[in-house]
């Protein structure tokens, strides 16, 4: 009984601990969460880890999350998922609630206003950077490149709800294997 | 009873972001925004802004951040003290959990080698590039003449869009411009 206990417990800490030291979130964790599971601890192998990576990135919700409650459930079935992903959101949750409850109270002070007067166009920048190394990794080229823009521009200009567009993505995603599918039977 | 509509509200709208959610990170941005700013009117463009900033720069994935945060301010703004805010920022980040909760448990029981099915891989074939037109739409929205006030708003823009390309630590890079804010303005 305790020992199984402890075995909960360890995997909460080890994602609480990767929560609370992944900052910006995504990507940059990737490496942190392979030390722990595979090399630390061989919870997983590495073509496991592989296979749950790429699972994690094509579900929806936030990729840490995910690789956190893949890794829990083959660990400990649902409730090791249970834990891991509790683990993984409590440290971020803390922190910015603490955030929230101090910055409604200093967010009209002048200083405050300043500073986020200088921060606000660095994120936008931060946000835009990344996107021609993201564009190669996603393989954009000139015959799907009309996906993104017109992506961009539905979304951006006519204001078309993100859901509506993964809706429609998956669907011609299918409707096109349909297709190929047809003309191979012919 | 307002309290509780909001409360469900605040539910329904970050379990949709769970759902829909593809891609993670950034690309979760204008479907958060999307909810929270266009159809709730819960904040306004400029505040959506600073808790990506607040996202930037302290641990965890950015839609719990915008969950929590959100949560509570939403609550706040509405005159309702601590505890209903705290509860606001549990219910919102519980809601965006749900759908990947659910997902990865049918996952691991029935599909784990879901990524090399072929219908998953045709779904993705257009739903990736997609993902990275909501990358772009992110950065898009977030230009308006709140976050760009003036020219020097666009210097630090540029700056920082150079640096980043140069992998300078993001986190850095918002200390410095709100170093900037302040000088500047």
């Amino acid at each position: 009984m305790k020992a199984i206990f402890k075995q909960y417990w360890e995997l909460f800490l080890v994602f609480s601990k990767i929560g609370a030291f992944t900052f910006g979130g995504g990507y940059a964790m990737i490496p942190l969460i392979r030390n722990e599971v595979v090399n630390k601890r061989n919870w997983l192998g590495d073509d496991e880890f592989m296979d749950a990576l790429a699972i994690a990135q094509s579900m929806p919700g936030p990729i840490a999350l995910n690789t956190a409650l893949f890794v829990g459930n083959k660990r400990l079935g649902f409730k090791g998922s249970l834990f891991s992903g509790l683990g993984v959101i409590l440290p971020s949750f803390i922190v910015i609630l603490f955030i929230a409850m101090v910055f409604t109270q200093f967010k009209d002070n002048t200083i405050v206003e300043r500073i986020f007067k200088g921060i606000r166009p660095a994120v936008v920048a931060l946000i835009a950077a990344p996107l021609l190394t993201l564009g190669k990794a996603a393989k954009i080229n000139w015959k799907n490149s009309w996906i993104p823009l017109l992506v961009a521009l539905l979304v951006w200009l006519l204001g078309v709800s993100p859901i509506y567009i993964v809706m429609g993505a998956i669907l011609l995603g299918v409707l096109h294997l349909v297709y190929i599918k047809k003309k191979l039977n012919r | 009873m307002e309290l509780f509509e909001l409360y469900l509200s605040l539910f329904w709208a970050f379990l949709k972001i769970g759902f829909f959610g593809f891609g993670g990170g950034y690309a979760m941005l204008p479907l958060i925004q999307h909810e929270v700013v266009d159809v709730h009117n819960w904040i306004s463009v400029a505040d959506f802004t600073d808790i990506v900033a607040i996202s930037q720069t302290t641990p965890g994935p950015i839609a719990f951040n915008s969950a929590t945060y959100i949560g509570y301010s939403v609550v706040n703004n509405m005159g309702f003290g601590n505890f209903y805010g705290i509860l606001g920022s549990a219910i919102s980040t519980f809601a965006v959990s749900i759908p990947s909760l659910i997902l990865m448990t049918i996952v691991c029981a029935f599909f784990a080698k879901l990524n090399k099915n072929q219908w998953i891989q045709a779904s993705l074939s257009v739903l990736k590039p997609a993902i990275i037109g909501l990358i772009a739409s992110a950065a898009l929205l977030l230009i308006d003449n709140h976050n760009f006030i003036d020219y020097k708003s666009w210097i630090i823009f540029g700056i920082v869009f150079l640096a980043s390309i140069k992998k300078i630590d993001p986190i850095l890079l918002v200390v410095l411009s709100g170093v900037a804010g302040l000088i500047l303005y």
